[in-house]
């Protein structure tokens, strides 16, 4: 089981309260995390990535175990302790205006 | 009895506010979309219920919504909520505006001028403007930053570019205006579908004569002092069009600075600014029974986006343009420094013309009696963005 942690306006639109828990089959990456929350929640398709190059949009970041992971490769391995559940996976908006 | 409902898109959410027809006693419902930026509402006029909303943000992009039922419920087409997940594919992608670059536009266009001057890629970031057809429901086009025209024919769930638009030959002259290389305006003529207006910062005019297919710009006569040909075909800084669908035709544009208006369809433009104390503005807006009768808000200037002399007037002409009044009863004539941005004023179609516009201060104001005299329906919004109206039986 995966958790992932939306920011605020995310779970807004993907109509969720908490924590998203997510089963995934085979390596668990940010490409397989972001691939599974899209198709469960479609969404937040185009909201996290772009649409058609699939890049991180430029105002949000990703980071577990208190790691900036954003600028990773997206299909490097994610931390044993998100793959196991253990810690969640973080989609965080930048701070920057508002 | 009449009803009036207008649509709000603020920088900080959207608002519906409603009232019968004496336009007295308003009902005041939000925040949708609260903390988000709401660019533009509008109903379709072949079902009033159908409502199309440009839910926007830096962070997460663009968001299309849709609501069926006059605003009470929303979703975005194509994945509306607890719709259980499917494998495969996606159905729609209601948020997905990719330009096109197929062979078959013949002529990709991959840059625009940039503030430098230099060529910049086009980027998609946001629509600003979204015009239900005339007839269909489920037909829908949005303007877009940077500037180009989409078309939704399935309810908004899916987009596609006309690209015979930014394909045309123009394009590396466009350039991005203070608030982006907006498209922000679309017209349909209601006496021939095929005839399309549209207009783009810093642009200008164009026309469609056939449905979208192939475009022109319309600015001559249009004179800008910021390009180093005043007199250009492109690259005017046009901030709104407006024309009285009864009369269609004769358009009635606020250009950043100067006030046109043309009588052949935008093939040519002349300056009605008159005796306006200053013709730099955003709104331009037409009564809905008298066709030469025509609002503006003056604005300082281009470097001082406040209205001038801290006096919240609006100018009405009566005659096509040339000889403004002022209208100032129920605005703040003192300390008064708001914007009314382009697609914030609008018209009701009841007896007595109703006109409403809001401002970056928050304020939405309604004349019931086609501007005589003013009323704050609300005081304390978000910056405004949008003012949309629909008068309902």
């Amino acid at each position: 089981m995966i958790r992932v942690v939306l920011p605020h306006h995310l779970r807004t639109l993907a109509h969720v309260g908490g924590e998203v828990e997510l089963d995934i089959v085979g390596p668990i990456t940010q490409r397989s995390v972001l691939d599974a929350l899209e198709a469960r929640y479609p969404m937040l398709r185009g909201a996290i990535r772009d649409h058609s190059t699939l890049q991180r949009r430029a105002f949000l970041r990703f980071f577990a175990c208190q790691e900036d992971l954003s600028h990773e490769s997206p299909d490097a391995p994610l931390p044993e302790e998100v793959a196991s559940g253990k810690e969640p996976f973080i989609v965080i908006g930048a701070i920057a205006g508002g | 009895m009449s009803k009036v409902r207008v649509l709000v898109g603020t920088r900080k959410g959207a608002f519906i506010l409603t009232s019968d027809g004496k336009r007295d006693n308003w009902q005041v419902d939000g925040p949708h979309f609260s903390g988000w930026e709401m660019y533009h509402l509008k109903a379709s006029p072949a079902d009033p219920n159908r409502i199309y909303a440009s839910q926007t943000s830096g962070w997460f992009g663009q968001i299309i919504q849709r609501s069926d039922d006059g605003g009470k419920t929303w979703h975005q087409p194509g994945t509306p909520p607890g719709a259980p997940p499917e494998p495969g594919p996606p159905k729609a992608a209601s948020n997905k505006f990719v330009y096109d670059t197929s062979a078959e536009t013949g002529k990709p266009l991959t840059t625009h001028q940039f503030y430098d001057g230099t060529q910049h890629p086009w980027e998609f970031k946001r629509v600003w403007h979204l015009e239900p057809s005339l007839t269909d429901p489920n037909s829908v086009y949005a303007g877009v930053e940077d500037a180009a025209i989409f078309r939704s024919t399935d309810g908004g769930e899916n987009w596609h570019e006309l690209p015979g638009l930014r394909g045309h030959g123009t394009g590396p002259k466009w350039q991005p205006g203070a608030g982006g290389m907006c498209l922000h305006t679309v017209i349909i003529d209601p006496a021939n579908p095929q005839r399309i207006w549209i207009a783009i910062s810093a642009a200008g005019a164009f026309r469609t004569d056939d449905g979208g297919k192939s475009w022109k710009p319309i600015n001559r006569g249009l004179r800008s002092q910021y390009i180093p040909d005043p007199n250009a075909e492109v690259g005017h800084c046009v901030h709104h069009i407006a024309m009285n669908p009864k009369r269609p035709g004769v358009l009635f544009m606020q250009k950043h600075w100067d006030v046109m208006r043309s009588d052949d369809a935008g093939d040519n433009w002349k300056e009605v600014s008159g005796n306006l104390p200053t013709d730099f503005g955003f709104v331009i807006d037409v009564h809905a029974h008298e066709p030469e009768t025509i609002y503006v808000v003056p604005i300082k200037s281009d470097g001082e986006h406040f209205v001038h002399e801290g006096k919240l007037r609006v100018y009405r002409s009566k005659s096509g343009g040339n000889e403004w009044e002022a209208l100032t009863k129920g605005l703040p004539q003192k300390d008064c420094y708001v914007n009314v941005l382009r697609d914030a004023m609008a018209v009701d179609s009841l007896d007595t013309c109703g006109v409403y516009f809001g401002t970056t201060g928050g304020q939405v104001y309604c004349s019931a009696d086609a501007g005589d005299s003013w009323n704050p329906i609300v005081r304390d919004l978000p910056a405004v963005l949008s003012v949309e109206v629909q008068t309902l039986a």
